[in-house]
Formats: C-alpha cells, structure tokens, sequence
C-alpha cells in the first residue's frame, strides 16, 4: 500500500467517524429537546414534595419551592452546603418557617443529605433524609421510608431540649440509635443541632431578607 | 431447529449474559435489592441492548474494521443516554435510585459484546432477536436475584412497584415473610454473589439432569457404522 492510499483510507475512515458522531449527537440532542420539560418537571415535584414533607404541621399559603434565598456565601461552611437555597413558608406574607438544606458530612458511608423545617419560633416542624448512602437494614433508618425514627425531631426545639440531649442515647442523648448503627444517628443529630444553633443565631437575619423579598414582588405585581 | 430457535435459546439460556457469559456482573450484583430495581435496570439494559444490536447491525457493512470499535461504542453511548433522559423524564424516582447503574450500562460487557459477536455479523432482524432475548435472560435473572434478596432480606415482593409502573402498582406490595428487617447479608453485596453462585449452580445442575436424560433416552447404536466426522473431502 502507498503513502497515497494509507492517507485516502485513513481520510475515509475519519469521515465516516465524524458522520457517525454527527448523526449521534443529532440524536442525543434531540432526545433531550424532547424530554428537557418532563426532566425539569419532574425533578420540581420530587423537590416540592420534600419541601412539603418538611413543613407538614406548619399552616402557610405561599408557593414554597419559588420562594427561596441563596444560603449566605459565608455561611455554607456551617450546614456543608454550596450554592443551595434556603425556602421560605409563609402564610398573609408573613414567614411561618424557613426551610434550610444541610448535609451531615460524618455518615457511615458518606454524606447524608437533609432539608430541615424551622418554624420561626425555633421549633423543628420536620427533618426529611433526601439521599443517603447508608448500610442498608442498619442505618437506613433515617429514611421515613424504613421507619419513623426521623418524625423523632418534629416540635423539638433548643429550648426544649437540653444542649447535652441533643446526642444518641449512647453519648447520653435523648435520641435512640438503632441497632448495630450509632455512626448514622449520630451524625444526623449533630448535624440538626448544628443547623438549629445556626438558625438560632440567624433567625433576625432570615425574616429581614424573607421580609425585604415579600416586598420586593409585592412591588413587581 | 431454525436459526431463530435457536437465538432464543442462546439468549434465555444457553448463552445466558449473567449466568454462562457471566457479564454485566456488576449492576447485577449492585442494583438487585428488590424486584422494583431489578426490573428497572432490566428494562434499560433490554432498550440499549436492542437499540445498540439494531443500528450495530444496520451499519454493519458500512464500516471497515479500523473504525468499528469506535463506532459501536459511540452507538451504545447514544442509546444508554438516550435511556437515561427517557428514565429521567418518566420515571424520574427510580431513577434517583438506580442513579449511576444507568449511565454504566455503557460499560455492562454484554451490549458491547453481542454487538461485537452477532450483530456485527447478522442482518437486522436476527439481530434485534437476539438483543431481545440477550436482554430477557439477563433481565429475567436479575428479577429472580431482586425477588429471592428482597424476600430473604426485607421480607416483602414488589415494594415500591409504583416508582417504576405508576399509581396502579402502588398496593403490589406483599409481605411474604413475616419480619421487618430480615437476613440482613441478602441485601448487602456478599448477599448477591452469594445468592448468584446458588443460582448458577441450580443452572448447572438442571442443565446437567436434562443431559443425563437425553443420554438415557438415546438408544444405543450396536455394531460398527463407521462414519468420517473430520476433516473434508475435496
């Protein structure tokens, strides 16, 4: 064969190549025209139904999954959190409770990730699990799914609860651990104490920027 | 036995990807936790596995060997993200669950390998069959791993049936034994190799019986019938 006829092969080839990446991503593109909406709204009702878990107990009226604030820059540290949004409930425009997104870094098998509801008094209205990596009959507990041990939280607040008590029963806590699995319990715990001191401190804060916000659409309509 | 028989018994059974080939081992063993998943990642793996042997085939001429494996690559890519969207759109939950297990299946050694070894080499429609069949009898596996893990380990069947088939399937769920968190190792990964190894023994073993029967049942041949069965006369 020929320098000549390797290079036309070659060139061939690579054509043939190209068409079929072309003709692919023709495909793959269309695909995701089609389905972008359905994607989109179905990842919008998975998230509005979490948030609505969350905040059962808590009368409101507002749209909860469009009223929402960046978690301030400074503060993702606290909850382990990025760029995520911190939702608010309201009910006559006043906010009834914020819902804030926090992930327990200590989990037995990685991060648990967690929305936890917080009336504006400070009490805990609900904590949902929503994606989690524990062991499977051990620490799956947290999830609502496996048992109820995460309803265990709901009306709790710093004021009821004792700062020692916010630990598993083993650490010498008010919270059931659940057999054969402390690491998980436990990190859930820590870290829903975590975001309540961290409300706590930021609860004059939270109903400003709710308030400010309010008044801002009000405005727009 | 016609060719077409013949691709149906290789995919169900003789050939079988997960219990003979012993491919895809990896979302078989880590997505088998229950009927639901199971039944999921089955589905999708039979879609890619189809969709891949169908266009695999279709362009079989058309491509010369330098370029081939690339080419099937770029093919079974397109379907699995296809797949993936599809999943995402309209049964966006199971998703979530099976999550990585969907995009791997371009890696699953069976739809590279069917399209390497059969569709490669067939005409479209023989092809097809032999995706569907490659995939029942991977899927059917995994379904009967999802059921025994999810009986033994969680005592129900057909948990959560809803995420994958809608609202009708939402009271399909039976509690066959009667505990709450069952033989924990059933769910757990050593679970599954465990509860494969069974099943391809039960495989073997029947495969064996219907041998020994089929040798029973063959008269034996007295006297000397000499008859070449090598080589070629020319």
């Amino acid at each position: 064969m020929s320098s000549h006829d390797s290079i036309r092969s070659a060139t061939s080839n690579a054509s043939l190549l190209g068409i079929f990446a072309l003709a692919t991503a023709i495909t793959l593109g269309m695909t995701y025209v089609l389905t972008r909406e359905n994607i989109a709204a179905a990842q919008r009702e998975v998230e509005a139904r979490a948030l609505a878990e969350v905040i059962e107990s808590v009368p409101h009226d507002n749209s909860i999954i469009d009223d929402s604030f960046a978690v301030p820059e400074e503060d993702r540290e606290i909850l382990n959190v990025g760029d995520w949004l911190i939702h608010v409930a309201r009910e006559n425009d006043e906010p009834v409770a914020f819902i804030l997104p926090t992930v327990a870094p200590d989990g037995y098998s990685g991060s648990i990730y967690m929305l936890v509801g917080i009336q504006t008094n400070g009490e805990i209205s609900g904590v949902r699990v929503t994606s989690h990596a524990e062991t499977p009959g051990l620490g799956d507990g947290i999830d609502l799914k496996k048992s109820d041990w995460i309803t265990g939280f709901n009306g709790l607040s710093l004021q009821t609860l004792p700062e020692a008590a916010w630990a598993v029963r083993k650490d010498g806590g008010e919270f059931d651990a659940f057999t054969g699995a402390t690491i998980t319990p436990r990190a859930v715990v820590t870290q829903v104490k975590r975001t309540l001191d961290y409300y706590a401190a930021n609860r004059e804060r939270f109903i400003d920027i709710a308030e400010t916000q309010s008044l801002n659409t009000s405005e727009v309509e | 036995m016609s060719s077409y028989q013949a691709i149906v018994k290789e995919g169900l059974w003789t050939k079988n990807a997960a219990l003979v080939q012993l491919l895809g081992l990896c979302p078989l063993l880590a997505v088998t936790g229950s009927v639901v998943n199971a039944l999921g990642l089955g589905l999708a793996t039979l879609l890619v596995l189809t969709g891949s042997n169908l266009a695999v085939s279709l362009i079989r001429n058309k491509v010369s060997d330098v370029i081939r494996l690339p080419a099937f690559v770029m093919i079974i890519a397109t379907f699995t993200t296809c797949t993936e969207l599809l999943m995402k759109a309209y049964t966006y939950e199971l998703f979530l669950i099976l999550g990585i297990f969907i995009p791997l299946i371009v890696t699953n050694c069976t739809i590279l390998g069917r399209a390497e070894a059969f569709a490669s080499k067939n005409s479209p429609l023989p092809s097809v069959i032999d995706g569907l069949m490659m995939g029942a009898g991977f899927g059917a596996v995994l379904l009967v791993l999802g059921g025994l893990r999810e009986v033994i380990g969680s005592g129900t069947l057909f948990a959560n049936m809803d995420l994958l088939l809608g609202p009708v399937a939402a009271n399909w769920e039976i509690q066959v034994l009667p505990w709450d968190s069952g033989l924990l190792i059933a769910v757990l990964p050593p679970g599954a190799f465990l509860i494969t190894g069974l099943l391809i023994a039960f495989k073997n073993m029947i495969d064996k019986q219907l041998d020994q029967r089929r040798r029973a049942n063959k008269p034996v041949v007295t006297g000397s019938k000499r008859v070449r069965t090598t080589g070629e006369i020319s």
